[in-house]
């Protein structure tokens, strides 16, 4: 089991990247990748209004209960969820299993927009997040946990 | 499931308070929240019924403070304690990081906390973790309660393992950062295991 995601600077990058192509490429409001345990990773577009970690948070808890629903039917996934608002619609895709594409939108684009650029960023943010999974397997960046001492440790949790 | 990004120099883990219907986990992350400055916390978010029963889970991000410039950042989640809700519990586990396990000290709910502690052994495991093998503490509440079973009960009940234990009285705050304490520092130091 994979317990870790790392980001490195490279990677992040590029997924802040495919992250800007979405959002201009759709005429989105925001767009927001998430780890599928509810950390944000990346994001893009109007996001200064938004609570990022709370909707990371919540989102993640929506896929996986989306996800938990999906088995008890037999489904292996449903890969995508749509929910209409008034006036903000949200897209939410699983990406490669393992991160959440997250899209908030408006008047200003239509689903169908958006379904169509987020399948090819989709296929962009998986080959990134391949590259990366093998970069960690490989072990060849040196860990931050090499440096922290016992100590280090200690002195966070002293008042 | 840790998340270390070296980009922003973070290091996000993920905490469960687990145990039976109201024993108090939610209270734990209340007070926490209460009682934490501002600019160290997100904003706490309650997925509970109109009962205020958890419903999903409880979510509270919080920062502990910078480790070689890395700033530690944790996210507090509870579990929904009654029986029915097991499906989302088990949600709730998936890349975990450290449990606590919040024990009933009431004579009378001794009962649902071994199932629930027998929950949580299952439910981890089907997720492929071992309890005995994770970051993991137990907290007794409800110390202060007249009908509170003795600690030497609790603990040869609860804690067979023999991991670190704290007796607590959430809504005062009596135990609840030393809980949240040292299970944030088994995290980090299985990380660093790890790492």
């Amino acid at each position: 089991m994979g317990n870790q995601l790392v980001m490195y600077e490279e990677e992040l990058q590029q997924i802040n990247g495919i992250c800007d192509g979405l959002h201009r490429d759709s005429n989105a409001k925001a767009v927001l990748v998430i780890d599928k345990n509810g950390q944000a990773i990346a994001s893009a577009g109007e996001v200064d209004q938004l609570d990022v970690t709370s909707l990371s948070s919540l989102t993640a808890g929506n896929v996986a209960a989306t996800g938990g629903i999906a088995s008890l039917l037999k489904e292996k996934e449903f890969a995508g969820q749509f929910h209409e608002g008034e006036k903000t619609h949200v897209h939410i895709s699983l990406v490669a299993q393992r991160v959440i594409l997250l899209v908030l939108f408006d008047e200003r684009s239509s689903l169908g927009l958006v379904r169509l650029r987020v399948r090819k960023a989709a296929n962009e943010l998986a080959a990134v997040l391949d590259a990366l999974i093998k970069k960690m397997e490989a072990g060849s960046q040196p860990s931050v946990f090499a440096e922290i001492t016992d100590a280090d440790i200690d002195n966070l949790f002293n008042d | 499931m840790s998340f270390i990004n070296y980009s922003s120099r973070e290091i996000n883990c993920k905490i469960v308070y687990y145990g039976p219907g109201l024993c108090g986990k939610t209270t734990n992350l209340q007070y926490i929240y209460n009682k934490t400055n501002p600019e160290a916390k997100g904003k706490m978010i309650s997925l509970a019924t109109e009962t205020e029963r958890t419903l999903f889970f409880d979510f509270l991000p919080l920062s502990l403070g910078e480790i070689r410039g890395f700033r530690t950042r944790f996210h507090l989640y509870t579990v929904p304690g009654q029986v029915f809700y097991d499906a989302s519990r088990k949600l709730i586990l998936k890349g975990v990081d450290g449990v606590c396990f919040v024990g009933d000290s009431q004579v009378e709910r001794m009962e649902a906390n071994i199932e629930s502690l027998d929950n949580l052994r299952t439910n981890l495991q089907e997720q492929g973790y071992d309890l005995d093998k994770l970051p993991y503490v137990v907290q007794y509440n409800k110390r202060d309660l007249p009908n509170a079973a003795p600690l030497s009960e609790l603990e040869e009940l609860l804690n067979p393992t023999k991991v670190q234990a704290f007796e607590a009285v959430a809504p005062k705050g009596v135990g609840v950062f030393d809980t949240l304490k040292a299970v944030a520092k088994l995290v980090l130091t299985e990380l660093k295991k790890g790492g």
